[in-house]
C-alpha cells in the first residue's frame, strides 16, 4: 500500500533530474573530474570546521579555558598552522615496518572517507551521485576504513599499535550492525534505499494528515536515531569509545608510529567521517536538505539547501562531539557487551515495531 | 538514444527506478559522444575497463597464492575481491556489487586480517605458508581454471549479454521475496544452523 506512492515520488525526482547544475553542457569525463575535485575540496574543508569549531573550541569552554588564541582571531587559523607544521614533518617509517603497507594505511582510511562523499545529497541536483542503493553503499565503502586501520596496526611493527588495531577491528565490526540495523527502520518507513529518495519521502509526508514541515523521520525513528549516533560515535573511534587510540594505555593505538601528513590523513579521516556521518544522519532522520515552504524540485533548494544541511550537520556533530567531551572511556567488555546485548536488541524490536505499523497503519 | 543507455551500466547508474533510468544516463552521455558513435566507443570504453580490472584481478589472484607472507596474501585478496565488486557494477547489478563490498572486503577479510594478527602476525617471509606440493596444486588450479573457462566458452559462445542488463534494488527484492523465496529461507536456515554450530563448538565447557 505504501509502496507505490514512494515509488511515484522516486520516479518525478529522477525525471527531472538535470545532469549538471550550471545548465552547461560538459562531457562525461568533465563532470567526472569536477565532481572528483568537489568532493576533495569539502573533505579538508569538512575537517577544518569540525576541527576548528568542536575539537579546538567546544572542548576548551567544556573544560572552562580559552583554546588557542594566539593563530588569526580567536584562534581560527590555529588548524591550517598545525597542517603547514605536519607537512613539514620528516616523513618516518619506523625501522622494522611493512613499507608498503605502512604507506598505504592511512591512504585506505582516507579513501573511504571519499567514497561516502560521493553519495550525500546537498540539494535537489546537488550530489556528486544519485545512487539506486544509497544507505547501503554509504554503509558498505564506510566499512572499508578498518581495513586501512588493521593495515596501519600490523605494519607499524609496533605492539601497541597492533592492540590498538585489533581493539578498533574488534569495536567497528561490533558496532557496525547497529548502525546498519538502525537505518532499517527508516528505510521501511521510506520505503526506498536512495538518499534522495529519502529525503522526498520525509518533505512529502505528513504528520497526522498535517503537511506543513513534511514528516521528518526523527519523530517515529528517534530510537534509530539514537543508536545510529552511538554506533556512530563508535564508528569514529571517539571517546567514549577510544580503546583502539587510547592514550594512557596504548599510546595511540595504531596512530603510534604516524608522523608528518600520514597522521594528518588519518586526522582528516576521521573528522571527515564524522562530518559526513553527521550528514547521513541529517539526510535519515532530519528531512535533509528540505526546507518546508518551498516546492521539492524548486531550484532554490540547490542554493539553500547545502545551507541547511550544513546547520542540520552541524547540530548533529554537536551531539557527537558533546558525548565526546562529556563521557569517560569505555572499558573493553563494556564497550562489547553495550554493542552486542543493548543496542544490536533494541535495533532490531525498532525494525519489527516499524515493520508491524508499516503494514498495520 | 535508449539504446545506449542499457550499456552504460552502473558506472552512469544514478537513478531511482527503472522507468527513468533512460533520460538520466542519455543526458550524461549525450554530451560526451556524438549519437553515431556513442555505442560504439561505450562498448570499447567497457571492454578496456574490463580487461583493466581483469589484469589487476589476475595479477592480485596470482599474489594472493605466491606471496610469502600471510598478511600480504590477505590484502591482495582484498584487490581481487575489490575487482569482482567492479565487475559487478560494470554489468550494471549495483546491488550486488556494494553487497560484494560490505560483506566480503567489510567483513569475511577483516575477519581474515583479525585471526591472522591475533593468533600471529609474522613482519617478514613466512616459511610456514609455503608446501612441497606446490607442482599438483598447481595443476590441479590450472585443471579448475581451464574446466571453468571451458563450459562459460561452450554455454555462451558468442553470445552478447542482453542490453537491458541494468538491473535496480526494487527488481532484485520482488524476485528475492517472491522467485526465489524458497532458496532465500533455505539458505537463512542454513546460515542459522551455522552461527548456532559455532557457538556450540566454540562453547564446549
Amino acid at each position: 500500500m505504501m509502496g507505490a506512492p514512494a515509488a511515484a515520488t522516486a520516479a518525478s525526482v529522477t525525471a527531472s533530474f538535470p545532469a549538471d547544475l550550471l545548465a552547461v553542457d560538459l562531457a562525461y569525463w568533465q563532470q567526472t573530474v569536477i565532481k572528483m575535485g568537489v568532493v576533495a575540496a569539502v573533505i579538508p574543508a569538512a575537517a577544518l570546521i569540525l576541527g576548528y569549531v568542536f575539537l579546538l573550541k567546544m572542548m576548551s569552554f567544556v573544560q572552562s579555558r580559552l583554546g588557542p588564541m594566539e593563530a588569526g582571531p580567536h584562534g581560527t587559523l590555529q588548524l591550517l598552522a598545525d597542517g603547514l607544521k605536519f607537512l613539514q614533518k620528516e616523513d618516518i617509517f619506523p625501522e622494522k615496518s611493512d613499507r608498503f603497507v605502512f604507506a598505504m594505511a592511512p591512504v585506505m582510511v582516507l579513501i573511504s572517507t571519499f567514497l561516502l562523499y560521493v553519495v550525500l545529497p546537498v540539494g535537489p541536483d546537488a550530489v556528486v551521485s544519485e545512487l539506486d542503493v544509497g544507505v547501503f553503499y554509504a554503509l558498505a565503502v564506510s566499512s572499508l576504513s578498518v581495513v586501512g586501520i588493521l593495515m596501519a596496526g600490523w605494519a607499524s611493527a609496533n605492539k601497541y599499535a597492533l592492540i590498538g588495531g585489533l581493539r578498533a577491528a574488534g569495536q567497528l565490526i561490533a558496532y557496525e550492525l547497529p548502525l546498519v540495523l538502525a537505518v532499517v527502520g527508516v528505510l521501511i518507513q521510506a520505503g526506498t534505499l536512495n538518499l534522495q529518495g529519502i529525503v522526498y519521502a520525509q518533505a512529502n509526508g505528513e504528520i497526522f494528515g498535517w503537511g506543513g514541515i513534511g514528516n521528518p523521520y526523527i519523530l517515529t525513528q528517534f530510537v534509530g536515531f539514537a543508536v545510529f549516533l552511538i554506533a556512530v560515535q563508535a564508528e569514529l573511534t571517539q571517546p567514549p569509545f577510544d580503546m583502539p587510540v587510547a592514550e594512557s594505555e596504548i599510546v595511540g593505538g595504531y596512530q603510534v608510529e604516524y608522523t608528518g601528513f600520514r597522521f594528518l590523513f588519518f586526522f582528516m579521516g576521521e573528522f571527515g567521517t564524522a562530518f559526513v556521518f553527521a550528514g547521513i544522519a541529517s539526510v535519515l532522520f532530519l528531512g535533509g536538505w528540505y526546507v518546508p515552504g518551498f516546492d521539492v524540485d524548486s531550484n532554490w533548494l540547490n542554493l539553500i539547501g547545502p545551507v541547511v544541511m550544513l546547520v542540520k550537520i552541524m547540530a548533529v556533530s554537536f551531539l557527537i562531539f558533546w558525548f565526546r567531551f562529556t563521557y569517560p572511556r569505555f572499558r573493553e567488555d563494556q564497550l562489547q557487551k553495550l554493542a552486542w546485548k543493548v543496542l544490536i536488541p533494541i535495533a532490531l524490536a525498532n525494525i519489527v515495531i516499524t515493520g508491524i505499523l508499516k503494514v498495520a497503519v | 538514444m535508449d539504446a545506449l543507455a542499457p550499456t552504460t551500466g552502473a558506472l552512469a547508474a544514478d537513478s531511482l527506478a527503472g522507468a527513468a533510468l533512460a533520460p538520466t544516463t542519455s543526458v550524461l552521455f549525450a554530451d560526451a559522444l556524438a549519437p553515431t558513435t556513442s555505442v560504439l566507443a561505450l562498448l570499447v570504453a567497457q571492454n578496456v575497463a574490463f580487461y583493466v580490472i581483469a589484469a589487476i584481478m589476475l595479477f592480485a589472484g596470482f599474489r594472493v597464492v605466491t606471496s610469502p607472507n600471510v598478511v600480504h596474501a590477505a590484502l591482495y585478496l582484498i584487490a581481487v575481491l575489490a575487482g569482482v565488486a567492479a565487475l559487478f557494477l560494470l554489468l550494471g547489478a549495483e546491488f550486488v556489487g556494494i553487497t560484494q563490498v560490505l560483506i566480503y572486503i567489510g567483513a569475511v577479510i577483516v575477519l581474515f586480517l583479525f585471526g591472522i594478527m591475533l593468533t600471529r602476525s609474522p613482519m617478514g617471509a613466512d616459511t610456514e605458508v609455503d608446501h612441497p606440493r606446490r607442482l599438483p596444486a598447481t595443476l590441479a588450479a590450472a585443471l579448475v581454471g581451464a574446466v571453468t573457462i571451458y563450459s562459460v566458452l561452450d554455454y555462451f559462445g558468442d553470445e552478447q549479454f542482453p542490453k537491458e542488463t541494468r538491473t535496480t534494488t526494487n527488481e532484485v527484492a520482488d524476485s528475492i521475496f517472491s522467485d526465489y523465496i524458497i532458496a532465500f529461507e533455505a539458505v537463512s536456515v542454513l546460515l542459522l544452523a551455522a552461527l548456532i554450530g559455532a557457538i556450540v563448538v566454540a562453547r564446549r565447557d
